[in-house]
């Protein structure tokens, strides 16, 4: 008998936590980029686990768009995060504060 | 008659019309020929009219004219219920009506507003030809309502005088407290009885609990006190003497203030469910006639006193009304219309005669100065002290041995305001007509003139009236009497029971009494004075103190209670709801801004925040 | 223990997947240097990876690590060493009152209820498939293969559109500005 799914969705629940955790926690721009790969990575696991489980392809073609839409996603972002930090000295998001209010 | 009828309502409705409209291209005469001519018009309608009625086969007559009100249940027609009640109180209010109309052409004459005196002049006598001959309680009302607005015309008339137009508030006002006790009384009625028409009502009236009619009752005679100025709304008739005499001796005196005692008089039936609201009635009554003939002994002004003496001998009708003695009061009423408007005509053309004085300190002597004033002046003094054989004296009497019948300490009261009544009217003759000359100053040295003739003849008239006027109504003639004509109207009503002869001699005496007692008394103490602080006391002179204790009771709080509202409460209360909305608005926005803080990772948490809520919900749902 | 009722290999398999995962994860999180973070990530990529194998999606475990271990974390080590490696933030100081506090509990929250879902569920009910079955013969690639050419063929051509419009867009943000005025090409 294999694993039961329900462990890898537990591991993929964790795993999201902890990326939103780190997400609300760190300043740095690049890490919170990370961390937001680590909850998609935790989204793909558990799609792939319910295709396995339900015995269907689509959960993995789902996660094969993903990855096509993280990686557009990351190159943006990262394109995003180098013009505003080109100029200043850290890469702390707390200092993009101008829009409040 | 029908026609003749709507004739009779509508012939001054017509004159109003044609002043209104065409008044400004018509001449002071012409003017003048057209008010009188149209109540004259009306009077002899009347006349033909009640000859109609008399050889009709039934003695109450509905004269549709239009449906006016139909919504559910209520129906109020545009009807006039032509009955004996109604054609008597036409008939002298149209004939007083014109009288004074005439009157008024030479009063008036000169005056810049002389068309507008005509045009509210005809619509009050429209308004309470209206109020007599509705066949519902709507249509009187209209009419009620109608006679206070033209007395308020008429009683700032001289609107520039500030207290002129006062008076005139005043008058409105005080009506206007007793219209609320009309409407109540009509409310209550409809939602017992479904109707407002009369014959309806006294048909039903039997189904009304004993607390419901003495309701109403109370509430009609709250609103006869505001209209026939009785106790405890009757300042506003002596403040209306500002108005011109003719106004006075019409509306004052013969018509308007007795339209409460009419009202009463037609809700008969009502009134005879009610024994406390009976007995209130009369008590009102009684102690009025007293309080206003105390106080007319010690005023100085003639018109004054003439207000006051109206306010009592509508007190002793409204006694009448509550002992049950309706035709005893509306003889007194057409009896009192009589002298009354004659006393105020007459103490017009003395104002008249002397440029305009109405102080009677300043009068005196004018006896031989004005040879028709004086007599028929003196034959209403006569009249009103209630010395026989004058209309006065029958009248009082009818009223005064009714009320021995019933109640003896009130029939004591009327016996001693029968007293004062004649001591106050000899004090006035006295002063105006008998004594030393003190008016030269007022006339610069000249002598007085009499009236011309069309003020003069309405007094001769009037004069004559008074004095037959008492075959109206005499104590041994029962069949063809007043009352006896009345009497089907009050059919629903017990008749009084009338007392033995003998009883009736010995009350006819007393009241002679009564009347010479104050006639000599006034006599011997005004016959060389003009002024006596010891016989006039300032507490008399200022009505008891009563307009101070209405201010103090009810004007200055009211007034303080506004000046509150407008200092406190509509400032922080009012304003300060709203503003305070707006305020908090701002105040709750600012502190949503700060949701708004700029940083991405308040927003981020955010997200996560509603995300973990999302999700207990589904929790909870699949759960 | 758990043995007695899973294979042995499969059990061997999800923990080492679990492990890798679990520890760059929280590696991510918790260093000071970017670099080390990166490091971390791949790790974590790679338990990811061999968690898919386990669940039968190869093509996906293969394209996960090019794509994402070969290539997007490669894109992060070049902007990290463009912004400057010794840009470190001070992970003990935190500016934002009650961050941290609020965070984990709505972390926990969502993590508890998201195990607490599964747990009431029926959703693990082994029903058969809708669209395609997972082997049906032919291996994962042409399954995979003919489910994103003719399914979702839309899909398919539309993140291609978004690639590219990904590419322009990055490079107009990263350009630099001229150093002369007029020279401003569209």
């Amino acid at each position: 008998m294999n694993v039961p799914a329900a462990w890898y969705l537990v591991l993929a629940a964790g795993l999201f936590g902890i990326g939103a955790f780190g997400l609300l926690t760190r300043r740095s721009a690049l890490i919170m980029f990370m961390c937001i790969e680590l909850m998609l990575n935790a989204v793909n696991l558990t799609f792939v686990t319910f295709s396995r489980t339900l015995n269907d392809i689509s959960g993995q073609a789902i996660v094969f768009f993903v990855m096509v839409v993280a990686a557009a996603e990351v190159t943006v972002g990262l394109g995003i995060v180098v013009a505003v930090f080109r100029r200043r000295s850290s890469t702390s998001v707390d200092e993009l504060s101008e829009m409040k209010g | 008659m029908a026609t003749v009828a709507t004739l009779l309502l509508l012939m001054p409705l017509l004159g109003f019309l044609s002043v209104l409209l065409l008044g400004r291209y018509m001449s002071e005469k012409q003017v003048g020929v057209v008010g009188t001519g149209v109540v004259a018009a009306s009077f002899v309608l009347a006349v033909i009219t009640f000859f109609m009625l008399i050889h009709h086969s039934s003695r109450e007559v509905t004269v549709n004219l239009f449906s006016w009100i139909s919504v559910g249940t209520l129906h109020v027609p545009a009807a006039m219920l032509v009955d004996p009640l109604s054609i008597t109180m036409c008939l002298f209010v149209t004939g007083i009506s014109a009288l004074i109309h005439l009157y008024s052409t030479g009063y008036m004459h000169g005056e810049k507003d002389f068309r507008k005196f005509f045009l509210y002049l005809n619509l009050f006598v429209f308004s309470m030809l209206l109020l007599v001959l509705a066949n519902n309680l709507v249509l009187t009302f209209v009419g009620w309502e109608g006679v206070g607005l033209c007395s308020y015309w008429l009683v700032s008339y001289y609107f520039d005088r500030d207290s002129a137009a006062s008076a005139g508030k005043k008058a409105f006002i005080y009506n206007r407290v007793g219209d609320v006790g009309m409407l109540i009384a009509m409310f209550l009625l409809f939602s017992r009885l479904h109707t407002l028409t009369y014959l309806t009502i006294f048909e039903r009236s039997g189904t009304l609990t004993p607390m419901i009619a003495t309701l109403v009752v109370l509430a009609l005679l709250l609103a006869a006190t505001g209209k026939s100025a009785q106790i405890p709304l009757f300042n506003w008739l002596p403040d209306a003497m500002e108005g011109p005499t003719p106004v006075s001796a019409l509306i004052h005196a013969a018509t308007m203030v007795t339209a409460g005692v009419y009202l009463l008089v037609r809700m008969s039936p009502v009134l005879a469910l009610s024994h406390s609201g009976r007995m209130t009635i009369a008590v009102i009554g009684g102690v009025t006639a007293f309080v206003a003939a105390t106080i007319a002994t010690s005023q100085k002004d003639i018109k004054k006193v003439l207000a006051f003496s109206t306010i009592s001998q509508i007190g002793y009708m409204v006694l009448a009304v509550g002992v049950g003695a309706y035709g005893a009061a509306i003889f007194l009423m057409i009896a009192h219309a009589f002298f009354k408007a004659l006393l105020f005509l007459g103490s017009g053309s003395v104002i008249h005669s002397l440029n305009g004085e109405q102080d009677m300190r300043k009068m005196g002597g004018l006896q031989k100065y004005l040879p028709l004033t004086f007599p028929t002046f003196l034959i209403g003094w006569l009249a009103i002290s209630g010395i026989p054989p004058f209309a006065g004296f029958w009248s009082k009497g009818d009223v005064l041995t009714n009320v021995f019948e019933h109640n003896k300490a009130l029939w004591a009261l009327g016996v001693l305001t029968a007293i004062l009544t004649a001591y106050y009217m000899s004090r006035l003759f006295i002063l105006t007509f008998r004594g030393t000359e003190r008016f030269r100053a007022e006339t610069e040295g000249h002598d007085p003139h009499e009236s011309p003739w069309v003020m003069t003849t309405p007094l001769v008239v009037l004069a004559a009236l008074t004095v037959v006027g008492g075959i109206l109504d005499l104590p041994w003639v029962h069949h063809d009497s007043l009352a006896g004509f009345l009497a089907p109207t009050f059919g629903y009503v017990a008749a009084g029971g009338h007392a033995d002869t003998v009883a009736q001699y010995g009350l006819a005496l007393v009241d002679v009494a009564a009347a010479l007692f104050g006639l000599l008394a006034a006599y011997s103490i005004w016959r060389n004075i003009s002024e006596s602080k010891r016989w006039e006391s300032p507490f008399l002179e200022h009505v008891w103190h009563w307009d101070d204790f209405y201010d103090a009771t009810i004007g200055r709080p009211l007034t303080e209670a506004a000046r509150f509202g407008d200092d406190v409460i509509e400032p922080e209360v009012i304003d300060g709801a709203i503003t305070g909305l707006a305020v908090s608005v701002r105040r709750s926005a600012e502190g949503l801004r700060k949701v708004q803080s700029g940083f991405v990772r308040h927003y981020a948490l955010a997200t996560v925040l509603g995300l973990a809520v999302v999700i207990v919900f589904l929790v909870a749902r699949v759960g | 223990m758990i043995g007695a009722a899973y294979s042995i290999p499969s059990v061997l398999v999800f923990v080492t997947s679990a492990m890798l995962i679990l520890v760059g994860a929280i590696g991510v999180i918790s260093v000071k240097n970017p670099v080390h973070a990166a490091l971390c990530l791949i790790m974590t990529l790679f338990g990811v990876a061999v968690a898919f194998v386990a669940q039968s999606a190869d093509f996906l475990a293969a394209v996960q690590i090019i794509v994402y271990a070969g290539a997007i974390v490669v894109l992060f080590l070049f902007v990290i060493m463009f912004l400057g490696v010794d840009r470190r933030e001070h992970i003990h100081f935190e500016p934002l009152v009650g961050q941290r506090a609020f965070a984990a509990v709505g972390v926990a929250i969502t993590v508890g209820g998201l195990i607490a879902l599964m747990a009431r569920s029926h959703w693990v009910s082994g029903a058969s498939s809708v669209t395609t079955k997972l082997s049906s013969g032919g291996g994962n690639v042409k399954e995979l293969g003919t489910a994103v050419f003719t399914t979702y063929l839309f899909a398919f051509e539309a993140t291609a559109a978004l690639l590219i419009i990904a590419v322009v867009g990055a490079v107009l943000l990263a350009r630099r500005e001229s150093a002369t005025q007029g020279e401003e090409s569209a």
